[in-house]
């Protein structure tokens, strides 16, 4: 009998890149298919494009870089990427902006870091920001969620108000975002932040219709079908509890002090739980394996620190939403965190402990 | 006739202060969103290097080294207002849309660094030749910077060209392209660090490229060394 000596982990897995990217992708799905219902199926259309202009960017930037480009591209790590940002901007933005921004994404913050592995910033949200400060007006044209749409829009109108900015009935973009009463809506939470701005209270500005439920008609249901994906994701042991559970809890606690501290200035906790990114952004965007911490604790601190920031933003800050903004400085944050949290090597002392 | 072939290839490209010193990166990516403004900025920037250069060469033998940084900058100073001043006087568009970057050329490490690392240990002509290159490379990193980010950032070319040129030189002004909404990252600053890099990074591969034509055939013949004769 061979007594073989291997260094560790003497435990493996079979799990492939591949299949962990490929895993995140599915459980988008059920968020995907809620945004297509409520929000139109522009959101499909944005997907494709990302896609193609993810793999072709790729494509065109590893045979620059004299890398195989199959094996890379079939590691699936573009496709999650492509999907992030797909997701994130509005469904009926026009298609050379998800086009930029997924060239944006894959050549200047993921390639030119080095590939996949090496990146400092997670790529969809880089790209993201980039848009945002770029093209505002396109970046917060969010249509009326369904029960609101006072202009029906079929699968075909996607197409055509993608490409030519007008629904193939005639309808320019600024009038289907003419809700059933004839008012422009904006997302809740960009409404929230004009009323209060304004010196509306809370309970005033709960007025619109925008907040059919209490996170936002659509939004909630959004939020529910990200949460499903994600909890998936924990169950297949794809992402750890302890990003997502920092995450949330961090904003929880933060959104319940303010409010129970002041509850016409501030939104309650639900709202901002199931408004807007969070889920998509505690979930999916926050557990981004490369720019996200590596150690246990470190977790913690950087899903914690996303929750301030959001909460910091979203109540303080310029911008309706912050998940993109929240995930790129906990981005920065990252390697002092993995310094501060470095877990005790088997066989030495704790940093500090008595001698 | 060599001294000025190599002080040009040095000021134009093996030396170029933007692309390889990295010096005066501070106008030179915040004025870099037009090609006019960066015409002017350059232009400023280069006449006050070839007088800096000329009067601290000049000067050179009778400047004490321990008080030389100091006279160094008066200098600089002096005609860095003397710009300002014609650049008020002649061309009041472009001296407001640079604004505080024109008074900022003292502080510009291109030209300290020429006066410390060449104008005081040579002749006034070399010095002159020196600035006069040196000027030219950072001019055209800022000329090329800024018809990149004028391109992306708005689809024209020389627009504002009249604030330099005088009334005729609006119809110098191109729309290459019509957007109803610009791209603002390009006229941002973001746009001027990553236009800045990537143009590093083209320099650097172009240089790669023919410094690896050469290592080939060194390694040819060391080849051939080593191994002997072919059996």
């Amino acid at each position: 009998m061979s007594f073989k000596i291997a260094s560790s982990p003497h435990h493996h897995n079979r799990r492939s890149t591949a299949s962990l990217m490929q895993l995140v992708a599915i459980a988008c799905i059920p968020g995907i298919a809620v945004q297509a219902v409520f929000f139109g199926y522009g959101v499909l259309v944005q997907l494709v494009l990302a896609i193609a202009t993810a793999w072709l960017a790729e494509a065109m930037i590893l045979s620059l870089r004299h890398k195989a480009i199959r094996p890379r591209l079939m590691d699936h790590s573009a496709l999650v990427t492509a999907v992030l940002l797909a997701v994130a901007i509005p469904p009926f933005a026009p298609w050379w902006l998800i086009v930029i921004g997924t060239a944006f994404a894959i050549i200047m913050v993921k390639q030119l870091y080095g590939g996949l592995g090496h990146n400092l910033f997670n790529p969809a949200m880089a790209a993201y920001v980039m848009l945002l400060i770029s093209f505002p007006v396109q970046m917060t044209q969010w249509l009326p969620p369904l029960p609101l749409q006072s202009v029906t829009i079929s699968p075909l109108d996607a197409i055509c108000t993608i490409f030519t900015q007008f629904s193939c009935g005639g309808f320019s973009l600024s009038q289907m975002q003419l809700s059933v009463d004839g008012i422009t809506l904006a997302t809740p939470l960009d409404t929230l932040r004009t009323d209060l701005a304004q010196g509306l209270t809370l309970t005033e500005s709960w007025q619109s219709p925008v907040y059919l439920s209490f996170a936002g008609s659509g939004w909630l249901w959004v939020n529910l079908a990200y949460l499903a994906g994600g909890l998936f994701l924990l169950q297949q042991k794809v992402i750890t509890w302890r990003i997502p559970v920092a995450v949330l809890a961090s904003l929880f606690v933060l959104t319940m002090l303010s409010w129970l501290a002041s509850p016409d200035a501030f939104a309650s906790p639900l709202f901002h739980l199931f408004s807007g990114g969070t889920m998509l952004a505690a979930f999916f965007i926050a557990t981004d394996p490369v720019s996200a911490s590596t150690t246990d604790r470190g977790r913690l601190w950087y899903g914690a620190l996303i929750g301030l920031l959001i909460y910091l933003i979203r109540s303080f800050g310029g911008y309706p939403d912050a998940v993109a903004f929240a995930v790129l400085l906990a981005n920065m944050c990252v390697p002092l965190i993995d310094y501060y949290t470095r877990p005790r090597t088997y066989g030495h002392k704790a940093k500090g402990a008595t001698k | 006739m060599s001294l000025f072939k190599e002080l040009t290839l040095q000021g134009l490209w093996k030396n170029n202060p933007g692309l390889v010193q990295l010096l005066g990166l501070c106008p030179l990516l915040a004025v870099t969103n037009t090609v006019i403004n960066a015409l002017g900025l350059g232009l400023a920037t280069l006449l006050v290097l070839l007088g800096s250069n000329i009067v601290v060469s000049s000067i050179r033998s009778h400047v004490p080294n321990e008080i030389r940084i100091p006279i160094f900058v008066m200098i600089i100073a002096t005609f860095v207002t003397a710009v300002q001043l014609l650049m008020n006087a002649f061309t009041f568009g472009l001296y407001q849309s640079l604004g505080i970057f024109i008074p900022l050329i003292v502080t510009n490490c291109a030209i300290i660094g020429r006066a410390e690392a060449f104008a005081s240990k040579n002749a006034v002509l070399p010095s002159a030749l020196d600035a006069l290159m040196m000027g030219l490379g950072f001019l055209l990193v800022l000329l090329v910077l800024g018809a990149l980010r004028e391109i992306l950032g708005q689809g024209s070319l020389f627009a504002g060209a009249d604030l330099l040129l005088g009334s005729w030189a609006s119809g110098l002004h191109l729309q290459l392209f019509q957007s109803d909404s610009h791209f603002l990252l390009a006229i941002l600053p973001p746009g001027a660090f990553i236009g800045m890099g990537l143009l590093i990074a083209l320099k650097n591969s172009i240089d790669q490229h023919y410094a690896s034509k050469k290592v080939v055939n060194k390694g040819d013949i060391a080849r051939a060394r080593v191994t002997g004769s072919p059996q």
